[in-house]
């Protein structure tokens, strides 16, 4: 709507080539005389496609630029290309009789050379953002409430994912903003294993022990897990450490707003807890999405797709009673053994959804509520199997993350197989020549060929992932080799030099192959 | 007895000490900073007592029935003249005695002329306003007495009373003749232009409050965006080859920043626009085809921090509020240069302009809210005002002194509205 500002310049321009001595053709005539070449312009543009008109008088005027010196308000020549190292400002307007350093016209858009991007700036902003980001957290975040420390109680022990988990649980902690205390059960006893993963933590950490092993099933898994828990809360209740105790099951993931949100219980809060029982097994995951498609066309599925395990509350943000997994679609079909490929179920509550403030396991009842237990009283052989077993009244239990309806962690049962290997601290050291086979292989075993023959083979099973072929006289050596008690692949020197490159591409057959597996 | 006594000037004793804090630290909000600009900290005076305000009851067709005919006048970002009026019309600084008024005031709706994209068009605004002048001089002796020297009008369009969106056209119109002497309320402040006269006083667009604190996200979400701007970079309908539009300058801003990764630009408008200025350190504020825009407003209120790029710009309520400590102030010619200007920034500088930001008094004042709030930009209008008080010697006229000329300006706005 705003009138082109150019239309101005137009008139000003076709005043300039005309013959200056004419000096003001009446306002009427020129009106027309513009309306007429405007019209013969636009319709010649219509015909061509282009603005003819402007590439017109830019021919027209900008050879003759430098003796256009008809200047108010503005210097009517054309703007030079946008590409421009120097503002072309126009020279002659003035605003005001006071020096005003502002001019009105078309002015050259600046582009600086190398435009892009210098990294030592980019390296001042990031800094600036992280510190105005620590800045937001101690106003709004941790400073504004207070930040008591928390407690992590994490029962572990060693096998071939407990690298992948505890990690995953450890860079959680790590980054939590406020103190954390961790401590790391291990069933078995203390081990160089989990301590060295551990001591990378940079947090404060308690690594206790417990004697028994982790059984073979997920349901005496859990009941070491609660003994394991319990062995930890009273480390907690002994050393009198301040602050909220949180169960980090170390195959869980937590987000950080669930830190944030486990500063602001009292005495007992529950937070929603996401289960993924998930089987691991492709099809099964398939044809539960199928499954899982086919109900939502029959019903409105008003269920969400992810189970919760929780509080649940009224309407007025009661508490009232517990979201529980369901187990009914997986009946008979639940994993029974840590390696079976099948679902891995929840217990009816679990410990990970509780936190709780650390000065109910104290001795002294200073300020403990009377619903809550005295802790050292406690019997673990009466079958404690969920938090609430510490209170006298569980009703008085807080919800966290708006009533449940925050989902602050994640509950995941993952774990390799029980025969499976992994190579201590998983340093590999001294570095592989030729691997041992895992037992129950799918892969069958083949009787040895002649060397000659073997570079081709090496070269098929390059292709073919599933097949890899296994001299014979390899397996004398694994049969040698199975007398070395350590679960640590063995590199063993082979006499024939053709070897080295075949064994290395064995060694890379194998190895995926183990990582398959695991 | 003598016990509690002591206790209560003990208590008085504290009290009277944490008031003369400084920066205080409110207890679940962000610690802000007083601020105080040129004219001291006048941010929270009250104006109601130190001065009176006579509102002239005009025709309705001066307002009422220009808005009647469209109301989204109430709306757009011109919306603080009618808004002026309602909050004048029932606020105890109005006094229906015309003699006891220290200032006078004429509500006359001119940018109420929309066209269907909602731009207002002024070409009929002068010849309005010159018709309100008539009115009141003949049927008032209040305005001949001054020569309306202690009249004050709104004039909230792009060039304010030089009344035409084109800035060289408004330049070569100047200010209304008959508006020489009046104090003239306006958003536009450029220093040594034209169409700001010495004495007025700007003050922010009208930027819908209701509307901006729907959007509010809690203070903890991270400011994870460096520098963000939302706006056209080049006008092609009205300045296809560029240059024009902004002086060059936004057009500079895209060229030399659109691969940028910290400058989040573009010119979509999304509908997390507001949520996004909340989780941005800076947000850019560059001239358009007039110097100011709501994007100020806007930066204030979410608290990002605002980078104003326009020569001699003189921003809202400049002597109540020190806008070189709370933005970012970069020269045209200095634009590429920006990402170099704002990442050398030290960061205790940054966090005291969020403080300052963050002092809710600052962000009242740029605020038309429905009804009024203390502190808000009707007081801080009605402040600006009162300081001005008492009037020169000079404002009152000898009998027979003719100082305006009724016949200057252009012939055609001498035609009756």
């Amino acid at each position: 709507m705003k009138l082109s500002a150019l239309h101005q310049s137009y008139l000003n321009r076709r005043r300039s080539p005309l013959d200056s001595s004419v000096d003001a053709p009446s306002k009427s005539f020129l009106a027309v005389f513009w309306l007429v070449l405007h019209c013969l312009c636009c319709l010649i543009s219509l015909l061509l496609g282009f603005r003819f008109s402007r590439l017109v008088f830019f021919f027209l005027v900008s050879t003759p630029s430098s003796s256009n010196l008809y200047s108010p308000p503005f210097r009517p020549d054309l703007p030079p290309p946008r590409i421009d190292l120097t503002p072309s400002n126009a020279t002659t307007a003035e605003a005001k009789t006071s020096s005003s350093r502002v001019v009105v016209g078309r002015h050259g858009i600046l582009i600086r050379p190398w435009p892009h991007p210098d990294p030592v700036e980019v390296m001042k902003a990031h800094r600036i953002i992280e510190r105005v980001q620590r800045e937001q957290k101690a106003v709004f975040g941790a400073g504004a409430k207070g930040s008591r420390t928390v407690i992590a109680v994490t029962p572990t022990y060693v096998r071939t994912f407990q690298a992948l988990h505890l990690n995953g649980v450890m860079h959680s902690l790590m980054l939590v903003p406020y103190d954390v205390v961790w401590i790391v059960v291990e069933a078995g006893g203390v081990s160089n294993e989990t301590a060295s993963i551990v001591g990378k933590s940079g947090v404060r950490v308690i690594h206790v022990g417990f004697d028994q092993r982790m059984p073979n099933t997920w349901e005496d898994r859990g009941k070491v897990e609660v003994l394991m828990r319990l062995r930890a809360l009273r480390v907690v209740k002994e050393e009198k450490l301040d602050g909220v105790v949180m169960f980090a099951d170390d195959s869980n993931m937590h987000s950080m707003e669930f830190f944030d949100e486990i500063q602001n219980v009292k005495w007992f809060g529950a937070v929603s807890v996401g289960i993924l029982a998930h089987s691991g097994n492709a099809e099964e995951m398939v044809m539960s999405m199928d499954k899982r498609r086919e109900m939502e066309e029959e019903e409105s599925s008003s269920l969400s797709s992810l189970p919760v395990q929780g509080p649940a509350c009224n309407a007025t943000d009661k508490l009232i009673g517990w979201h529980v997994f369901n187990t009914l679609p997986y009946a008979g079909k639940s994993a029974v053994y840590i390696d079976d490929v099948a679902a891995v179920l929840p217990q009816k509550l679990e410990w990970c959804g509780f936190v709780l403030n650390s000065r109910i396991l104290w001795d002294e009842a200073e300020s403990k509520p009377e619903w809550v237990k005295e802790f050292g009283l406690l019997n673990e052989n009466e079958g404690v199997e969920s938090p609430l077993s510490l209170l006298n009244d569980p009703s008085m239990v807080e919800p966290l993350g708006s009533c449940g309806r925050q989902v602050l962690l994640w509950w995941l049962r993952v774990e390799a197989r029980a025969d499976s290997k992994f190579p201590p601290g998983w340093v590999i050291d001294p570095p592989l020549e030729i691997t041992v086979a895992a037992k129950r292989t799918p892969w069958p075993d083949v009787p040895p060929e002649p060397p000659t023959k073997k570079k081709d083979q090496m070269s098929l099973s390059q292709g073919n992932n599933n097949v890899v072929v296994i001299p014979k006289h390899q397996q004398q050596q694994q049969q040698r080799s199975s007398k070395v008690r350590k679960p640590k692949r063995r590199s063993k020197r082979n006499k024939h030099e053709a070897k080295p490159t075949d064994t290395a591409t064995q060694v890379s057959s194998s190895t995926k192959h183990h990582q398959e597996r695991n | 007895m003598k016990l509690r006594s002591w206790v209560l000037i003990f208590l008085a004793c504290n009290l009277l000490t944490f008031s003369t804090i400084s920066a205080f630290r409110l207890s679940r909000s962000q610690p802000t900073e007083r601020i105080s600009g040129s004219a001291g900290d006048v941010l929270d005076d009250n104006p109601v007592g130190r001065l009176k305000v006579f509102v002239y009851e005009l025709p309705s067709k001066y307002n009422k029935k220009i808005l009647q005919k469209d109301p989204r006048c109430l709306t757009h970002m011109f919306a603080a003249e009618i808004y002026m009026q309602r909050f004048l019309l029932s606020s105890p600084v109005r006094t229906l005695n015309p003699e006891e008024a220290d200032w006078f005031y004429v509500p006359v709706y001119t940018t109420c002329d929309l066209t269907p994209n909602g731009l207002p068009l002024p070409f009929k605004s002068p010849r309005m306003m010159r018709s309100a002048i008539q009115l009141i001089a003949s049927n008032w002796p209040y305005w001949n007495r001054t020569e309306g020297a202690d009249h004050f009008f709104v004039v909230p369009h792009d060039f304010g009373a030089c009344f035409h969106y084109q800035e060289e056209k408004a330049i070569g119109r100047g200010i209304l003749p008959l508006l020489q002497r009046a104090t003239l309320v306006q958003t536009f402040g450029q220093r040594n232009h034209v169409c700001l006269k010495e004495g007025s006083i700007t003050v922010p667009p009208y930027a819908p409050p209701q509307k901006m604190q729907s959007h509010l996200i809690p203070g903890k979400t991270p400011r994870s965006i460096f520098v963000y701007f939302r706006g056209l970079f080049y006008d092609v309908g009205n300045d296809p080859e560029g240059g024009y539009y902004a002086r060059g300058a936004r057009a500079a801003v895209w060229e030399n920043f659109k691969d940028n990764p910290l400058f989040d630009i573009s010119t979509e408008h999304p509908t997390t626009y507001y949520e996004d200025m909340q989780r941005a350190i800076f947000c850019l504020c560059p001239l358009g085809w007039a110097p100011w825009s709501p994007r100020l407003v806007e930066a204030v209120i979410f608290g990002c921090i605002p980078v104003i790029i326009a020569d001699d710009i003189v921003l809202p309520f400049a002597d109540a509020i020190p806008w070189e400590d709370i933005g970012v102030f970069v020269d045209e010619k200095d634009v590429p240069y920006l990402d170099t200007i704002l990442t050398s920034i030290p960061p205790e500088v940054i966090l005291r302009k969020q403080r300052l930001l963050a002092n809710p008094s600052m962000k009242q004042a740029m605020l038309f809210p429905q009804p009024a709030q203390p502190g808000d930009a009707f007081h801080q209008v009605l402040n600006g005002l009162a300081r001005k008080l008492p009037h020169d010697r000079s404002v009152y006229l000898r009998p027979g002194e003719k100082l305006l000329n009724w016949t200057a300006g252009p012939v055609a706005d001498l035609k009756p509205w």
